[in-house]
């Protein structure tokens, strides 16, 4: 039982890791930007979701303001950061992203204090018997709502133009624009729907530790490249297995690895070994 | 007095630590996200060696060396993968190098070393020693640029591919840009061990990482004396001003972040904008 347990536990972990690594890959994908400071949105997805939770009651409500809200930061950081240096060296977005995002995590720590928040109305944390286990409500929430999530964005980008449209960006920018795709427009849609992902992610994990902190996206960004990087970058459908691999082999390392490795170099210890492996990712194409 | 020694101590580390990355990341154009890994291996190398009553002159290059050795290790991995590859990958050894140190009781784990022997030179000797350094491998790079070495790195940081058409043996000059630069980096990091006496991994993690790259990016990434002003400068800042240490990775962050989005050439390549405001009529040279 110890076993299912372990597993369990590991896709609620992985659906979160999910969540956040889809956008990132997505941004990879059409821009060739490693996105650091989607971490940073994250944060700001969870601080939003328990401020407006506590606020009015409703968690469907702090769910949505959170995705909507962050999702429009996101377009508005693609605007200000991302767009004038698309001509640089990849570097150059890279180390800028990263400085974004440790200025990110000091200005949540100044607006929102260093100890963190949580929710006041406790009723997401009682225990949900399923099957022969105990889950918790916010862990049944979780696995649902990334699913829903991620199911629909599978919806849209595979049957509505606009997804049509995504897809043609990313595969070939300029024959895209040559049908007519406006790029600015989907690239500004990629970071909504990127950004928005991660805010849902931020709400949840929230509602996982029932637990906000300045510095809760640190560990999640850089396992999140991690996780791009065996996805093969800009593949989706990798990011998404690789995605729940880790959660799953993190959730059983915890218990075989502890002696050895703590729990996030477990990540990046299984990321060298593949890239050693296979350079272009698990699944990757070259 | 000794509040100064203290400092120019810190600011000699720092600087050699700052132009250690400068040889990977600067001349060679390999970014390293996880270079403080290098750093902790020879501060903890060094002070393993000297509890264990090896002197400090042995234990110091010893440390060096162990950090060297871990360096062509990364620097395979880095002939296997590139750019945004390389990066993460290096960001994942220094969380690597974190997560095994934390678990292995022999090395402290989370408490870290503590009671590190002194070197015996005095404080005002330490500075020296750690001036003296600094400045060395400042000459020493200044060398490198100028050998036929330099010329490689060169042309690997521009085009890698071109430049083995050209007969540059990439693999070999990558591994040599790896071992000098994570070998520099160990030094840096037993002067530190010996200077503190205390160590422990949180001092070796990602921040560090960042801090040392964003002296580089600040001074201008592979130029020697802009790298060493803005090693000086943002090492002694949070130092001699307080509200600057509470906000140190406020400014840091948004340095990094202002640098890459208005001009990837920094202090370096200000001045040189600068001088070729001067000179009407010179067509400016184009930033790194």
């Amino acid at each position: 039982m110890l076993y299912f347990e372990l597993f369990v536990q590991g896709l609620v972990q992985g659906a979160i890791y999910a969540l956040i690594a889809v956008g990132l890959t997505l941004v990879y994908g059409l821009l060739r930007i490693l996105h650091v400071a989607h971490a940073g949105l994250f944060t700001l997805g969870g601080y939003i979701g328990v401020l407006v939770a506590n606020g009015t009651g409703s968690l469907a409500l702090a769910l949505l303001v959170a995705m909507v809200s962050v999702g429009l930061l996101g377009m508005v950081v693609y605007r200000l950061a991302y767009h004038p240096i698309l001509d640089r060296p990849p570097y150059v977005a890279l180390i800028a992203s990263i400085g974004l995002f440790i200025a990110m995590e000091e200005i949540f720590r100044l607006v929102f204090g260093p100890y963190g928040l949580s929710f006041t109305n406790a009723h997401l944390q009682q225990p949900v018997a399923l099957f022969t286990m105990t889950l918790r409500a916010a862990e049944v929430v979780t696995v649902v709502g990334a699913v829903v999530l991620l199911g629909g964005l599978a919806l849209v980008a595979g049957r509505s133009r606009i997804g049509i449209a995504w897809r043609a960006t990313v595969s070939d920018p300029q024959m895209a624009e040559s049908f007519g795709i406006d790029a600015l427009k989907v690239r500004y849609l990629n970071f909504f729907v990127g950004s928005a992902l991660a805010a849902a992610a931020g709400v949840m994990v929230a509602l996982l530790n029932n637990l906000v902190e300045p510095t809760m996206g640190s560990v999640p960004s850089y396992k999140a490249l991690a996780i791009i990087v065996m996805g093969g970058l800009g593949n989706v459908k990798g990011t998404l297995l690789a995605a729940l691999a880790l959660g799953v082999i993190e959730s059983f390392g915890t218990i075989y690895l502890g002696q050895l490795l703590d729990r996030d170099a477990i990540a990046f210890a299984f990321l060298i070994l593949v890239l050693m492996v296979r350079p272009q990712g698990l699944f990757g194409r070259r | 007095m000794a509040y100064e020694i203290s400092l120019l101590t810190l600011v000699g580390i720092m600087v050699l630590f700052a132009l250690s990355l400068n040889l990977i990341t600067g001349f060679c154009g390999q970014i390293s996200l996880g270079h403080a890994a290098f750093y902790g291996a020879g501060a903890y190398g060094a002070a393993m060696l000297t509890k264990a009553g090896v002197p400090f002159a042995l234990a110091l290059p010893a440390g060096a060396l162990v950090a060297g050795a871990l360096g062509v290790l990364v620097g395979f991995a880095s002939l296997r993968v590139r750019h945004d590859f390389l990066a993460i990958t290096t960001m994942g050894v220094g969380f690597l190098f974190l997560g095994i140190v934390r678990q292995q009781d022999a090395l402290g784990g989370e408490l870290g070393i503590s009671a590190i022997p002194d070197p015996g030179l005095g404080k005002l000797g330490y500075m020296a020693l750690c001036l003296a350094l600094a400045a060395a491998l400042a000459l020493f790079s200044a060398y490198v640029k100028r050998s036929w070495m330099g010329t490689a790195f060169e042309a690997i940081a521009d085009d890698e591919d071109t430049a083995r058409t050209l007969g540059v043996e990439v693999a070999r000059y990558k591994l040599v840009a790896f071992a000098l630069g994570t070998a520099f980096a160990g030094l840096a990091g037993g002067l530190y061990a010996h200077f503190y006496k205390f160590i422990d991994p949180e001092s070796f993690g990602f921040i560090e990482s960042i801090t040392v790259l964003s002296m580089v990016v600040v001074g201008g990434i592979g130029s020697i004396w802009g790298v060493i002003v803005a090693a000086v400068v943002l090492t002694l800042l949070p130092q001699v001003f307080q509200v600057i240490d509470q906000y140190k990775l406020l400014l840091y962050g948004g340095l990094l972040f202002g640098v890459m989005r208005f001009g990837s050439g920094g202090l370096a390549g200000l001045a040189r904008a600068v001088a070729d405001r001067l000179r009407p009529g010179r067509v400016g040279r184009p930033g790194p």
